[in-house]
């Protein structure tokens, strides 16, 4: 009788301190937020920072916001339970029409139309977004997909192959100060700028995928640095520092018929859509194959998927050039896109930007690829000038960091998981499994027995 | 009696630092039987399969396979997938599935490693693509069917029981067309109906598609019926081999399990 009372008092006293702790982060929070959106400190006023954002009246308004999200986060845990089963049949509804090949199709169709019909709408500011920001970055995170989220390889010099197919275009549409035999068209152009990725890829790939996650991360890392090293000093061949100019649009010449993309963004927006459908639909089926499921067997247990006659190197380097390959054909269509080159463009900064599109979208899933890009590339650009969400460019990145350490705590699966993705974390939480962020297991098989 | 030994294991030594896991083991297995190597823990038994798949590299020996009777390659060195692909399959001491994947995916990467589709053919749905995906579906039926979990094919592999996840990592070691099947402790944490299930599984596995099996197993009633013959290891040495009814009254196995004893009636039972 006794015991059970003792039980029920700690059982109390442990959610009421489960209670404060969480009213601690989220007040911890508004006031982390009110900093970030308060005014900045300035060489005579250092502190103007804190006590502009903190002193003034504003920061009432943040506490009361940090309140109520406390308030609902709290409501939520307290009927976790009822909730999971009041909401069970629209799960299982959404898992039927998820699983519906006619509704996932019409869909599909529903979005491609919208795709299509809605830029026309736009004004150019906004078209230009959608090529530049939206269209590039979203073929970028659905190749970086492929190694991080299908192969769980950690690319942190994913932005050297976009480098390599941007420089790819220069040189064999001649603008680079040293000249290939012949100049070519930049449609001409893609085999050869996506050739270079893989091959640099497969380069990069064999000896480094050999070494385990951790590692592959660093390697990479330098290999980004080293292109953008070599692209601002070997100025006789790349330009230097200060890149360049007139790489030549993409054109269609077929006897009587001539059409040039020039500068304005609605031709290369259908371009891009173009290529990014044919992308997506590539590797849909890419996930569903042979080897898409070789590659979820790696992520999941190296030792048994070796032991199951899958070649593990084979598949990882596979995966790695994939993806390469769909990096360098980003950057030939950004470089002919706006006909300049720089190594500035190709900082680690965004190499890890494309990261955080992919997990923030959901890693290993397509739809979470597309989506994590479309809305982390048009929210900076929507809100930047807004009357009350505004920001400063150069803050972008402690959102950014904000965002995904959010992500990391309450969604770690990402806006779109894919369904296995999800599958894995979930049983990681019970304990059954690795699904640590990056990379399999790979322990020899058991112990000497 | 031809002799035709699908492998024959020639003085393994396999030490980790001064740790000495294997001193000097030999043992052949005839084509087409069911071989079972028993012995108390630390005694070498994984050792050896990890020696035997590639996973490690022994420093002195010989470990000849033969895939068919003409043929013979050496194991050492061979990377694990390269031994798979030759003919070896293996399970493992504590399974390992492929946990988020579904009980069917689990067999068709086992079937499919035997394919070619690469990643092209499968981005562009080659024909040649359609047609193994195709051959793969049906396999894995067939495989799932085997091992009696036809009708689990799309549950997820770590929510099955125990006993179906092993009989899973079976299949899917099937799936990958061995000539001999490793199991490692196959029924290791299984309930008494699921032990018998597997008994019946492994003598099928043998006669119906013709796998000869190597058993590392703890379970002596498991090992005493299904085996053809056994051999007991100790401190990585081979301390005994024969029949079962040999190896059950041999005093030195007697010994190593039980540690010596006076009376003469004590069986063998670990």
């Amino acid at each position: 009788m006794s015991r059970i009372a003792i039980n029920g008092v700690s059982m109390s006293s442990l959610r009421r301190s489960q209670d404060v702790r969480r009213l601690g982060a989220w007040v911890l929070g508004a006031l982390i937020l009110a900093v970030m959106t308060g005014p900045s400190g300035t060489t005579t006023s250092p502190t103007a920072g804190f006590t502009g954002s903190l002193l003034h009246p504003r920061v009432l308004g943040y506490l009361a916001f940090g309140l109520v999200m406390w308030a609902l986060s709290t409501a939520r845990v307290r009927s976790r339970d009822r909730v999971h089963s009041a909401t069970r049949g629209v799960q299982q509804l959404r898992e039927k029409l998820l699983g519906d090949n006619r509704v996932r199709h019409g869909t599909y169709l529903v979005l491609l139309v919208l795709a299509i019909l809605v830029p026309t709408q736009l004004n150019s500011f906004w078209q230009e977004v959608l090529v530049d920001q939206i269209g590039v970055f979203v073929l970028l995170a659905v190749g970086l997909n492929v190694v991080v989220g299908y192969a769980g390889l950690l690319d942190l010099g994913y932005i050297a192959f976009y480098a390599i197919g941007a420089y790819s275009a220069a040189y064999w549409t001649g603008a680079l100060p040293v000249h290939p035999v012949f100049h070519l068209n930049p449609f001409y152009v893609i085999p050869l700028a996506i050739l270079a990725a893989v091959v640099a890829g497969v380069i990069l790939g064999v000896p480094t995928l050999r070494l385990r996650g951790d590692y592959l991360a660093i390697v990479t890392l330098g290999f980004g640095e080293i292109i953008s090293i070599v692209a601002t000093n070997l100025s006789s061949v790349t330009g230097g520092a200060q890149g360049i100019i007139g790489i030549p649009h993409f054109s269609v010449h077929l006897s009587s018929f001539h059409y040039q993309w020039g500068l304005s963004n609605l031709p290369y927006y259908y371009l891009l859509l173009g290529f990014v459908v044919i992308v997506l639909v590539a590797f849909r089926s890419l996930e569903n194959s042979r080897v898409g499921r070789a590659l979820a067997a790696i992520r999941e247990d190296e030792v048994a998927a070796e032991a199951s006659g899958v070649g593990v190197l084979k598949y990882k380097v596979m995966a790695f050039a994939i993806g390469a390959s769909t990096s360098g054909f980003a950057g030939l269509l950004f470089a002919s896109k706006i006909s300049f080159v720089a190594p500035g463009d190709f900082t680690v900064q965004l190499s890890i930007l494309i990261l955080v599109l992919v997990t923030f979208g959901g890693m290993g899933s397509l739809p979470g690829a597309v989506l994590g890009a479309a809305v982390l590339q048009w929210a900076p650009e929507y809100l930047r000038n807004h009357p009350i969400l505004g920001f400063q460019q150069q803050d972008l990145y402690i959102y950014l960091g904000a965002l995904l350490v959010v992500m990391m705590i309450f969604r770690p699966s990402g806006i779109w998981p894919s369904r296995r993705r999800r599958r894995e974390l979930a049983l990681a939480e019970e304990g059954v499994g690795t699904a640590d962020a990056m990379s399999g297991s790979s322990d020899p098989a058991a112990g000497p027995g | 009696m031809v002799a035709d030994a699908i492998v024959s294991v020639e003085d393994v030594h396999l030490r980790f630092g001064g740790v000495v896991s294997l001193a000097g083991v030999s043992l052949t297995q005839e084509r087409g039987e069911i071989l079972s190597v028993i012995g108390p823990n630390g005694a070498g038994k994984t050792s050896l399969f990890n020696c035997l798949t590639g996973v490690y590299h022994p420093q002195m020996g010989r470990i000849i396979f033969r895939p068919t009777p003409e043929h013979e390659v050496s194991l050492i060195g061979r990377k694990p997938h390269r031994v798979n692909r030759i003919g070896i399959a293996r399970t493992f001491q504590t399974s390992r599935l492929f946990n988020a994947l579904t009980a069917f995916e689990n067999v068709k990467i086992g079937v499919e490693s035997r394919q070619r589709t690469g990643p092209i053919g499968a981005m562009l749905h080659l024909p040649r693509t359609m047609r193994e995906e195709k051959e793969s579906d049906t396999r894995t039926v067939e495989l799932l069917d085997f091992v009696g979990l036809r009708r689990r094919g799309d549950e997820i592999a770590s929510g099955l029981p125990y006993g179906d996840q092993r009989r899973l990592e079976i299949a899917r070691a099937l799936g990958t067309e061995p000539k001999l099947l490793l199991l490692d402790e196959p029924a290791a944490g299984t309930n008494p109906s699921e032990k018998l299930a597997l008994e019946q599984l492994i003598r099928r596995v043998n006669r119906e598609l013709g796998v000869s099996v190597l058993l590392i197993e703890h379970d002596m009633r498991l090992v005493m019926s299904v085996a053809d013959r056994v051999t007991v290891l100790n401190f990585g040495q081979v301390i005994a081999s024969g029949t079962p009814g040999e190896v059950q009254r041999n005093p030195a196995v007697v010994e190593a399990y039980l540690g010596r004893v006076e009376t003469e009636e004590s069986g063998g039972e670990g």
